[in-house]
């Protein structure tokens, strides 16, 4: 990630060498992605939220690698068993072993929620930048398809998509991302509008840049914390509308599983006193939605910082 | 400001206009004919067609929109072919309980969150705000429905002070208010998961507030701080919550649908997810047309509240 995050703005860009004087110059070269990244890693509760997430991501993609469970086949021998040896969190009603199932639910909630939160990004950012440079009718025209968008009950539409199209993790990221760059589409566009009129860009019109490279060179590198800051909100936003949808039963379909689809199956058997069914994988669900918050909190107040001293 | 009310209510009539289009021509996409589900699994080719004719599903698109907006004009919500009534009867039985749901719960989180933020402004950093914090953050990041799992496994099924569901067979509002117990659960699952997000914004807007030079002013000339939190902040600081609450709609329905289901309460959200199995087209085309009417309405009161709260905002 911080690779990726050094190359946007390069010490001396012209943006920041209008700054002024040399010795401007070079405060200006220690802010930029360094001085937001160490920002970043002086917030204590962002920290927190990269642990655990770090914690989540080895325990659902390595965990299954040193924790063998059956997670294909039923086995109607062993269901709802208790907590004990042989499944440290006990079987569900099937006879699946719970802590193994909570791995694999976990790797389909963290890959839709990262996959429709890209997704959402990369048509959002596009359209808010087109929208924003072009300007004009253009921009009218697209940013009231935006406002259409927004109108509509986001999750009545997602779930009547997700009731047809729930099959695989691609088509529900899909699904979930298509209705969820409208928020990213306006927050670009914004920053794009603050952009535009700036000396760099100008410079780089001067020298005869088309929108395409303006685009790509100038105007998205800048907008970068922003959009950064936003996936990751929209992924935690993205896991609760997955988990949303497992729970009405929209989920992803079997053998795959994810953790909404876990509680919605385990609701049944809370009368019955099955706790290990219901909570670990709630409680899974919020860290991780938590995690994610927590970072996005952190990105933000760190990138703030960077657009101060701007 | 007349001006501008008009043209707002304008550009509100005309989004409701576009999102019908996009709604229906999602929905045709989506679910092409009701004919498969009328008709049994494999209807003869001549029996779709002739139920499409009938019911004009082999008209062109446009046309069989046009004619669905004629009905809507007349009041006419179309026909619900699983429950082979009205979806307008239908809606008519289920709305007052969603609606009373979806209220009561705005209300109650409304209440809980105004004073929650402005106290957790005053006495920002403070153990009171940090707790308050952590809390709401918790609240903020966990899906309401397993919220209500955790409610009803702690005040159901272990204290047993109330039922766990709601009972399926009283369908109307008012027999479901005789047992006004069994609510209570619902509402509070949906408004608390709304305070965290509420008081978050709350926190913000009265610390804004706080900074700006006129609390300065009345603490300057001596203002007792009471009344600089009563005469100053308070006003100040509750007028963007309206713009939450216009702009909360979204979020209400789909809560509310969760809740109803997860309470198993007969409103409008599990009707719509009962209507998904059977693919009672005309039912979800109401019904998610219905959301993105208050939705439009949410950000019209949203705007206009905000032109309200700040004169700066210019009513062009």
């Amino acid at each position: 990630m911080t690779t990726t995050l050094e190359s946007p703005v390069p010490p001396g860009t012209p943006g920041n060498a209008a700054v002024g004087d040399a010795g401007a110059l070079t405060e200006a070269t220690l802010t930029g992605w360094k001085l937001t990244l160490r920002e970043f890693t002086k917030n204590k509760m962002a920290m927190v939220g990269i642990g655990v997430l770090v914690l989540f991501v080895l325990f659902c993609y390595l965990g299954p690698v040193f924790y063998h469970s059956d997670q294909t086949t039923s086995n109607l021998a062993n269901t709802d068993l208790s907590p004990g040896p042989g499944a440290p969190l006990g079987t569900d009603d099937s006879g699946f072993d719970v802590l193994g199932r909570l791995m694999i639910g976990g790797q389909t909630s963290l890959e839709i929620g990262f996959l429709a939160a890209l997704i959402a990004s990369v048509i959002g950012t596009l359209w808010g930048a087109i929208s924003g440079l072009l300007g004009g009718v253009v921009d009218a025209v697209m940013m009231r398809i935006v406002d259409v968008m927004l109108s509509l009950p986001f999750f009545l539409v997602v779930l009547i998509v997700a009731s047809r199209y729930n099959s695989g993790i691609l088509s529900l990221s899909l699904v979930i991302g298509i209705f969820s760059w409208l928020v990213p589409a306006r927050l670009v566009r914004g920053e794009v509008l603050t952009l535009r009129v700036r000396d760099f860009v100008s410079a780089a019109k001067v020298m005869g840049a088309g929108n395409q490279r303006l685009i790509y060179r100038h105007l998205l590198p800048n907008a970068m914390g922003t959009v950064i800051v936003n996936i990751t909100f929209q992924i935690a936003d993205s896991i609760l509308v997955l988990a949303s949808l497992g729970f009405l039963n929209f989920g992803v379909k079997f053998p795959n599983t994810d953790w909404g689809s876990q509680i919605a199956n385990a609701d049944q058997f809370l009368s019955n006193g099955y706790w290990w069914l219901v909570f670990p994988v709630g409680l899974c669900l919020v860290l991780v939605v938590m995690s994610f918050n927590l970072i996005g909190d952190g990105l933000r107040d760190a990138v703030d910082v960077r657009l101060r001293k701007r | 400001m007349f001006g501008y009310l008009i043209r707002r209510l304008g550009t509100a009539i005309l989004i409701v206009l576009c999102v019908s289009m996009v709604t229906f021509a999602m929905l045709h996409i989506i679910f092409p004919s009701p004919a498969i589900v009328v008709l049994g699994a494999k209807p003869s080719h001549a029996a779709t067609e002739a139920f499409n004719k009938q019911w004009g599903y082999n008209l062109p698109l446009w046309h069989q929109y046009i004619r669905y907006l004629d009905q809507l004009l007349h009041g006419n919500f179309g026909w619900s072919f699983h429950s082979n009534q009205s979806v307008g009867s239908l809606f008519k039985e289920r709305f007052p309980l969603s609606a009373f749901l979806s209220f009561s719960s705005l209300l109650v989180a409304v209440i809980i969150a105004l004073p929650l933020g402005i106290f957790q402004a005053i006495k920002r950093n403070s153990v009171g705000d940090v707790a308050a914090t952590t809390v709401t953050f918790v609240l903020y990041s966990m899906p309401v429905f397993f919220f209500a799992v955790i409610l009803i496994d702690v005040f159901a099924l272990q204290l047993g002070w109330v039922d766990s569901g709601v009972n399926a067979d009283q369908g109307s509002l008012s027999a479901q208010l005789a047992d006004f117990k069994d609510l209570i659960l619902p509402i509070v699952s949906l408004s608390l998961t709304q305070v965290a997000s509420f008081s978050r914004y709350q926190r913000s807007a009265a610390l804004d507030v706080l900074s700006q030079d006129y609390i300065k002013v009345a603490r300057a000339k001596g203002l007792a701080e009471r009344l600089i939190y009563v005469r100053h902040l308070v006003r100040n600081a509750s007028l963007p919550m309206v713009t939450l609450i216009g702009l909360s709609i979204p979020s209400l329905i789909a809560g509310n649908l969760l809740i109803e289901y997860a309470f198993n309460i007969n409103g409008l959200g599990n009707l719509f997810i009962q209507s998904l199995g059977f693919e009672d087209y005309n039912t979800l085309l109401a019904y998610t047309l219905l959301g993105a009417i208050a939705t439009v309405i949410g950000n019209l009161v949203a705007d206009i509240a905000l032109t309200i709260a700040d004169p700066r905002i210019r009513l062009v």
